[in-house]
């Protein structure tokens, strides 16, 4: 008999779907003026019958009435309307579950949105309509399910995954396998007793049934978990398996269905099994891979057609899971791996408006799909004809769980040994805890055949299981991991001292680990490195130029940043490191008032500080959040802090502060690459200044010298310190530092463009260094001479005879050079 | 990746640093090749653009200071003794350790570990954190909504819980003792480097 693959009910192919809404709208009229019917038993489409409404339209007719004025033609708009209709109760759904805030804390939004989806249910129920059939066969799995397999593929942390693959494969495979087998046979010994009176499930049956409810789901799992601050080797695990153990669902359910009509089953079927496994896993990924390069590889050419650059990223992804779904392997891996493939290429490619676009449209896409699911899930709930059975459901959620439990167990104790950070219990917990079903399951047991008598039971467990394990799980586990992360010790007892220390202790640590790297992937990271450099960027990558990655971060943060502080032109200061908090700080320095503190001022400082302390890379998920973008903010501020401060310490009140200096040397460029070939000219066309003299400041740090650079003629100062620090070492500093400096202030938009005039005021009697070239210089020696006195002041470069190009770029008018007392 | 021995014969006074650090001879290998590795060209010693490379770090708020804990003394060159003798700070702590008195402690003991990050606050060396030094590390970890005032008067208060001999600075004693319940170990460790 034909291998059904697991979207069809049936040979759906030569049957118009009713459901698929394109096909309804090609056809122009919904001459059927119900809701739309269910997949389930319906013929073919009539052909449309004239609409005696439209010929009055079309033809008035001069013999009858007169021309109707006001007409109306619902049939006709049927379809998207209610598209529209549903849609739009969804989102005010999710708008209404914002309003109130504390309920999104405790309660998952997925929660939620089942929940209004049964109350919907209920309505419709009630009023005896029909709800449409969503999720239950080529809709779902066809246009609702790619593009939350998108999104959640798209932004999927790269680094994180790719460190812990073997992990994720591990749990996805070996894991689902497990669970399916297990709950399968369980179940079949319980149908053998016959109290539950359900004995005429055969085991081929059973095991089609376990295969369906082991499928963790990605959409309830993220919703849930990113609520909870959950680390992030956990939360990668988790998110990987949930999209990879799709590829193990598929065969299972095509094994067992297949066996079904088998006799019996021998050797050979399961050894085709076992290929077939592999068939439909690394056909996924192949034509994942073959889609992502060919779509790195079309951006390559968009230069002239921006407009639809994000079009490509959402064909090309669909087509990969179309294909795939043509073949009947794993269609949720091919898009997952399409849009890992070529996301980094393409975001080189393309321009930055597209880039935003093409990250927005995939979040809201997802997002959209995902609530219209949930939503769906509970009104489809009340509506199908359910079949209880208190024994078989109970005892399959008593299975799910704990076979879920153990094999987590089981399976963390094999793999453990193999990872550079092993979990530990309270991660199994969370692992084991996160495995919630959600829609797929569903639809996938509607898609059962029905030839399997007991499809109604199937229905109503899994929709058990399923609501059992979204509500109750995804409203008790972040309790739970609060209850498992609280310390023996009271936190209202920690001093400030101890909660600022153990802060820069933590960051000092995530700082450490990733001076050292991850250890054991590091050898194929590399590898893949010096491949994609040497080969595959020259292949898709329309420039080609090898980015440095702290480059291209500067560049992104810096571009965003001035882009953010432009908009805010009202004067925001208190957004931007200002003039202000400069001086402030200057004042309050000398205050030698001992303060007291109250009660209440000391709870406002924890307050203060437990909100407002930037968070440890590592356990944060802010960049996975699913229903918001990444977002770079803290590391903007960090870079914008810096640079205030680097300003801030070249103070002359900082003598004391040699080494800080120092440390602002590493923001060059690697030495020994240059700046001129980095930068895309393209991209200075929509940026304005500020996007120039941050690329500008960029030199590296002595190689420069005696070269020529490309400035700006209102750019830098070509300033030079006339009186030094008191080491060499940080005269050479500057260098390093006039590019941070000059990003920092550019920002500030009251005042002009030029990065030296933000400074004026406030480094009138610092010796700080201003956006220039002109401090570089080779001659220590020349400026050890001068001895450390009195603010030293800047004076616009004169012609000190020290070598070196130094560019003659303009003074600014309004600077005031004092003649220092030295020179 | 070599050999484990092969790569071990290339890194010179492999024994001294292995029984200096207490690190196992495979994790030599992999701080060697990721020494290597950071060095991309190939001078044999570290420079500080080569921690600036690293894009993590960068968004660190401590991040420079991290940094400029490895190049201590105003040294431009970090050879790979200099690097694993510091990054043997971060290995947890051998429970089982005898405490003798003789022999001096293990880099990554207790109190070692909190020097180094005393060392991250106290800039300029003189052995107490000041005010103005304790200012800028909260600035740099406090957001920037984070008023000046607000940020003067946390600092007074850390200075005013730790500060016990009155003198507006924290010395290193004063800060091992304000730490005192905090298990450094598991906060100043890194698993993996066990």
């Amino acid at each position: 008999m034909r291998r059904r693959a697991r979207t069809m009910p049936g040979p759906y192919r030569y049957r118009r779907s009713l459901l698929s809404p394109v096909v309804l709208l090609s056809m122009g009229y919904g001459s059927d003026a119900e809701i739309p019917p269910k997949a389930t038993g319906r013929p073919a489409v009539e052909l449309p019958q004239p609409n005696p409404l439209d010929d009055a339209q079309a033809f008035p007719n001069p013999d009858k009435a007169n021309l109707p004025v006001f007409t109306m033609n619902y049939p006709r708009i049927q379809i998207p309307f209610e598209i529209t209709l549903w849609v739009l109760l969804a989102s005010f759904a999710k708008i209404g579950f914002h309003i109130y805030h504390k309920i999104t804390i405790w309660v998952p939004e997925t929660c939620l949105l089942i929940s209004v989806g049964l109350i919907v249910g209920a309505i419709m129920h009630s009023v005896h309509e029909e709800p449409p059939a969503v999720l239950t066969s080529n809709v779902f799995f066809l246009y609702m399910l790619p593009p939350i397999v998108l999104d959640s593929g798209y932004f999927m942390p790269t680094r994180p995954f790719f460190e812990n693959v073997g992990t994720v494969l591990w749990f996805a495979i070996v894991g689902t396998l497990w669970n399916s087998i297990g709950i399968g046979i369980s179940l079949y010994g319980i149908c053998q007793i016959e109290a539950f009176g359900v004995q005429d499930i055969n085991l081929q049956e059973n095991l089609l049934f376990s295969t369906i409810i082991s499928a963790v789901d990605p959409v309830a799992v993220l919703t849930v978990f990113e609520d909870v601050s959950i680390n992030e080797q956990l939360y990668i695990v988790v998110f990987g398996e949930c999209l990879f153990n799709d590829a193990v669902t598929v065969v299972l359910y095509t094994l067992f269905n297949h066996v079904a009509e088998l006799p019996e089953v021998g050797a050979v079927d399961v050894f085709l099994g076992v290929a077939r496994f592999f068939v439909v896993g690394l056909g996924g990924l192949v034509f994942g891979f073959l889609f992502g390069f060919v779509a790195a590889f079309t951006t390559r050419f968009t230069g002239k057609v921006r407009e639809i650059e994000p079009l490509f990223i959402f064909m090309y992804s669909y087509l990969a899971y179309l294909v795939a779904e043509l073949f009947a392997i794993s269609s949720i891996m091919a898009i997952v791996t399409c849009a890992l493939t070529m996301k980094y290429y393409v975001e080189e490619n393309v321009s930055q408006r597209s880039c935003t676009t093409i990250r927005h449209v995939i979040k809201m896409l997802g997002t959209v799909s995902e609530t219209l699911i949930f939503f769906f899930l509970g009104v489809v709930t009340i509506t199908t004809e359910h079949e209880w059975n208190w024994g078989y459901i109970l005892f399959t959620l008593l299975f799910a769980i704990l076979w879920r439990g153990l094999g987590i167990l089981v399976l963390t104790q094999i793999i453990n040994p193999f990872r550079t950070i092993p979990f530990n219990f309270k991660d199994q917990f969370g692992l084991a805890y996160g495995g919630l079903r959600g829609a797929i399951s569903f639809a996938l047991v509607y898609t059962l055949p029905e030839t399997i008598g007991r499809k109604k039971l199937f229905i109503t467990a899994t929709i058990t299981i399923i609501i059992f394990t979204v509500f109750i799980q995804g409203i008790s586990v972040r309790p739970l991991i609060e209850l498992m992360n609280v310390r023996k010790t009271n936190r209202k007892l920690e001093t400030i001292n101890v909660e600022i220390h153990t802060r820069v202790m933590e960051h000092t640590v995530a700082g450490i680990e990733d001076l050292c790297g991850q250890w054991s992937h590091y050898y194929w990271k590399d590898k893949f490195m010096k491949f994609n450099n040497r080969i595959l960027r020259k292949i898709l990558i329309r420039d080609n130029r090898a980015e440095s990655s702290i480059v291209a971060l500067y560049k992104k943060l810096e571009l965003q940043s001035a882009m953010d502080i432009l908009e805010s032109v009202s004067g925001d200061i208190s957004a931007a490191p200002s003039l202000i908090s400069l001086h402030e700080e200057k004042k309050n320095a000398q205050k030698p008032k001992k303060p007291k503190f109250l009660a209440s001022d000391l709870r406002n400082m924890h307050e203060l500080l437990s909100k407002n302390m930037y968070k440890i890379r590592q356990r944060t998920v802010e960049y996975t959040k699913k229903t918001s973008l990444p977002n770079d903010v803290q590391a903007r501020e960090i870079l914008m802090r810096r640079h205030t401060s680097i300003r801030r310490s070249l103070r002359a009140g900082s003598f004391r502060e040699p080494d800080v200096d120092k440390t602002y040397k590493y923001f060059s460029l690697p030495a020994g690459q240059s700046l001129h070939s980095r930068f895309p000219r393209k991209r200075n066309s929509h940026a304005d200044d500020q996007e120039t003299m941050s690329e500008i400041n960029y030199p590296p740090v002595r190689s420069r010298f005696g070269q020529p650079h490309r400035t700006p003629s209102h750019a830098m100062m070509p300033l030079r310190r006339l009186d030094t620090l008191e080491e060499v070492p940080s005269v050479v500093n500057l260098v390093d530092e006039h590019p941070t400096e000059g990003k920092g202030r550019h920002g500030v938009s009251r005042l002009s463009s030029s990065v030296s005039d933000s400074r004026i005021p406030a480094a009138r009697q610092h010796y700080g260094s201003s956006g220039g070239h002109g401090n570089r210089n080779g001659e220590p020696e020349d400026e050890e001479q001068q001895p450390l006195s009195p603010p030293p002041a800047w004076a616009p470069e004169q012609d000190q005879g020290n070598g070196g190009a130094r560019n003659p770029l303009l003074r600014r008018p309004q600077w005031n050079p004092r003649k220092p007392p030295n020179n | 990746m070599g050999s484990t021995a092969s790569t071990l014969s290339k890194i010179p006074d492999v024994e001294t640093l292995m029984q200096e650090t207490g690190f196992t001879p495979a994790h030599m290998v992999r701080l060697y090749d990721r020494f290597k590795a950071l060095d991309k060209e190939r001078k044999g010693h570290l420079c500080p653009q080569d921690f600036g490379a690293i894009k993590e770090l960068a968004e660190n708020p401590i991040g420079d200071r991290i940094v400029g804990a490895f190049f201590s003394q105003g040294q431009e060159t970090l050879d790979f003794h200099s690097f694993v003798r510091i990054l043997a700070h971060f290995r947890p702590v051998d429970k089982d350790r005898p405490r003798d008195p003789n022999v001096p402690e293990p880099i990554n003991s207790r109190s070692n570990k909190l020097k180094f990050a005393f060392q991250l606050y106290d800039q300029d060396k003189d052995g107490k954190i000041s005010r103005a030094e304790l200012l800028q590390v909260l600035r740099a970890m406090l957001e920037m909504q984070v008023t000046e005032e607000q940020l003067e008067s946390i600092a007074d208060r850390t200075i005013q819980e730790a500060d016990l001999d009155r003198d507006e600075a924290i010395s290193f004693d004063e800060f091992r003792k304000s730490l005192e319940k905090v298990n450094i170990d598991h906060k100043m460790s890194i698993r993996f480097l066990r």
